[in-house]
């Protein structure tokens, strides 16, 4: 706590929070962070426009809220000045080599995932000693550099991560950060509960709407599709059980609430198919399949879905039509 | 030569009712049936021109209405399963004293042909591909076998199949026949369920990524997975295996690694998603978790791919405005 305990001494020296990867969820956070006079907000992202206009004109939300935050955003990593709290926001499949990258800011500090699915915070702790895990619900996306929709407020859920994790105070002091610039933030002891109710709901509904091309009310019209999606849930219900996660709410409820309040609801992750963008499937069904190799539980739907994804990934590179 | 078949009526001009077609016209006068009037014309016209592997300029005589087509003693269905019916209707009446071919994949086309006549049936399964220019020019891609027996529990004699075979090998196809076809239909079908499926989700044509195992979420596993799961269906339905399915696909994917570039085979199921035609899986993973259904043996990773692509078919149907982009997340 030498670090921390040196920033607080002098009256005017501000806390620093770099947002690692500041696509549109990262933004959310900066930009909610930058309007807070006691927190100096930095931002790390792979994007000249988005950061140069990040620099220029102040970071901005739109939609749910109108911000504008002042943050200090760079494309390279080196810049960065030593931060006490990281919130990595990237896509899953990034956070290995951006971690990697700033991990060197973070030699006193933590680094919070708010990442989607099970596996980052592993990732994080190989760069970084002090790891918080985190969910979070807010969407947005962005419409132009240095502007992003804000289309969906939301609770984010942290808590320490085992066996890597920082004081609880440092947790609680980040989610009391992060609630007070706008962002509602809870710190649980044990906040896995929401992360695998998460990564369990995703992985069961995302792929299967990526793979068919179905909304997700469509694909839970479909009596036989719905079973398996349930088969789904079941095997990621039982790899939580065999981790003594408690989850907070039951994924196939949610799917049949999905259904009911987001009938049209695209899959995110058929986007990306369409835009031949890789996913996030290793961590997601990829990841549950791990996790629950580690804990001797066999996953063989989720280990089916992962590999579809990954094969229809790796046709990209593959010209069948010149056959 | 003792040829039982001099006259030869090949239903379907598809790929690969064209390829022997064209082989067959070599060693008997050969009809075709084709779906549309200017395919006929065409072939009537140019003739059909096959290219590759062989190189052959065959006359048949081809119309879209059955009732033009003269009488034959053996008639080969060479449409896909979706196809069988229509195109053996045609046909029903003519020639009792004929033999009929099933070539289709999966189980089934048979008993549909059963249903149009009293013709004795030889049952087929054919590795034959090819690669279609146009109506009239195909171009012969694998020339591998065309296994053939007397339909499982008939009366046909095993002779008429070994004619049959004959045909096909003087003619320049590959044959083997076989006294009872069902164990090689089963090898075949629990391959294409495997392969055409994993194929159709993927998008992927058949690649060495099919044989892949080193990870749990490599293709192969699942590909494997799936081929585990047929198995299981066949010990229980009785049927011993003419070949190792998986054997027979690592085979198809290091035969190419070789010579002209790696292999990358498109199955007919992915050619099918590609142009949002309804697939054959009905008649193929259908057909296997229908079995499985039967004989008391749990068949998941099936039973998902089926669903899956039936859903994927499903999608082609919806209008598009049902479908709006979310906020990204």
């Amino acid at each position: 706590m030498d670090a921390s305990s040196s920033q607080n001494s002098g009256a005017a020296e501000p806390m620093r929070i770099c947002v690692i990867g500041c696509g549109a969820v990262g933004s959310l956070f900066a930009a909610h962070l930058g309007q807070l006079d006691d927190v100096e907000t930095w931002a790390y992202d792979v994007s000249p426009e988005h950061v140069d206009a990040i620099n220029r004109n102040g970071l901005r939300l739109t939609g749910t809220g109108e911000v504008t935050g002042r943050v200090r955003a760079t494309t390279d990593a080196d810049e960065l000045p030593p931060c006490r709290f990281g919130i990595i926001a990237t896509k899953a499949l990034h956070t290995k080599h951006a971690i990697a990258a700033v991990g060197h800011a973070f030699v006193d500090g933590s680094v919070c995932s708010v990442q989607n699915g099970v596996g980052n915070e592993e990732l994080i702790a190989e760069s970084v000693e002090r790891v918080i895990l985190g969910t979070t619900f807010p969407a947005g996306r962005i419409i132009e550099p240095g502007l992003v929709a804000w289309d969906t407020a939301g609770e984010t859920t942290i808590g320490p991560f085992e066996p890597s994790p920082p004081p609880w105070s440092e947790v609680e002091l980040l989610a009391e950060t992060v609630s007070r610039s706008g962002m509602p933030t809870r710190a649980l002891e044990d906040a896995r509960g929401a992360q695998w109710t998460k990564v369990i709901f995703n992985a069961a509904s995302n792929p299967l709407g990526a793979i068919t091309g179905l909304t997700h009310g469509r694909l839970c019209d479909d009596p036989e599709l719905r079973k398996l999606v349930t088969k789904l849930v079941d095997e990621g219900k039982a790899v939580a059980a065999a981790l003594g996660v408690t989850l907070d709410s039951d994924p196939d409820a949610l799917i049949d609430h999905a259904q009911r309040v987001a009938y049209d609801h695209k899959a995110s992750m058929l986007q990306d198919l369409e835009k031949q963008r890789p996913t996030e499937i290793d961590f997601l069904n990829g990841g549950i399949a791990k996790f629950g190799a580690e804990e001797g539980i066999l996953t063989p739907l989720n280990e089916t879905i992962a590999a579809l994804i990954k094969g229809v990934e790796q046709s990209w590179a593959q010209d069948v039509s010149a056959h | 030569m003792s040829n039982p078949f001099e006259r030869v009526c090949v239903v379907g001009a598809g790929t690969i009712g064209s390829l022997i077609a064209g082989h067959l016209a070599g060693q008997a006068e050969v009809s075709v049936l084709t779906r549309r009037d200017e395919h006929a014309a065409a072939l009537n016209e140019n003739g059909l021109r096959i290219l590759g592997k062989s190189d052959l300029l065959a006359t048949v005589t081809a119309s879209a209405d059955p009732s033009q087509l003269p009488d034959f003693d053996l008639a080969i269905v060479a449409t896909k399963t979706t196809g069988v019916e229509a195109g053996i209707a045609g046909l029903a009446g003519r020639c009792p004293e004929a033999v009929v071919m099933t070539i289709q994949n999966g189980l089934g086309s048979e008993e549909v042909v059963r249903r149009h006549g009293e013709w004795r049936i030889i049952s087929g399964v054919t590795f034959i591909s090819g690669i279609r220019h146009s109506d009239a020019v195909i171009e012969y891609e694998l020339d591998t076998e065309t296994w053939m027996g007397p339909y499982a529990g008939t009366e046909t004699p095993f002779e008429l199949a070994q004619g049959a075979g004959e045909l096909f090998v003087a003619s320049g196809l590959n044959a083997e026949v076989l006294p009872d076809l069902l164990p090689a239909q089963w090898s075949k079908l629990i391959f294409n369920a495997a392969v055409n499926g994993a194929a159709a989700l993927t998008e992927l044509p058949h690649v060495a990524l099919f044989a892949k195992r080193d990870v749990p979420t490599d293709l192969g596993h699942l590909v494997y997975d799936l081929i585990a799961e047929g198995k299981a269906v066949a010990a229980a339905a009785g049927v011993e295996l003419h070949d190792d399915p998986w054997e027979m696909n690592r085979l198809a994917v290091t035969r190419g690694e070789s010579d002209e570039g790696d292999y990358a085979h498109p199955p007919s199921m992915l050619e099918d998603v590609l142009a949002h035609r309804a697939t054959e899986v009905d008649a193929i993973t259908g057909a296997l978790v229908r079995e499985a259904e039967r004989v008391g043996v749990p068949v998941p990773l099936n039973t998902a791919v089926y669903r899956l692509i039936k859903a994927k078919e499903e999608s082609w149907t919806l209008p598009a405005r049902r479908i709006q982009a979310p906020p990204s997340r």
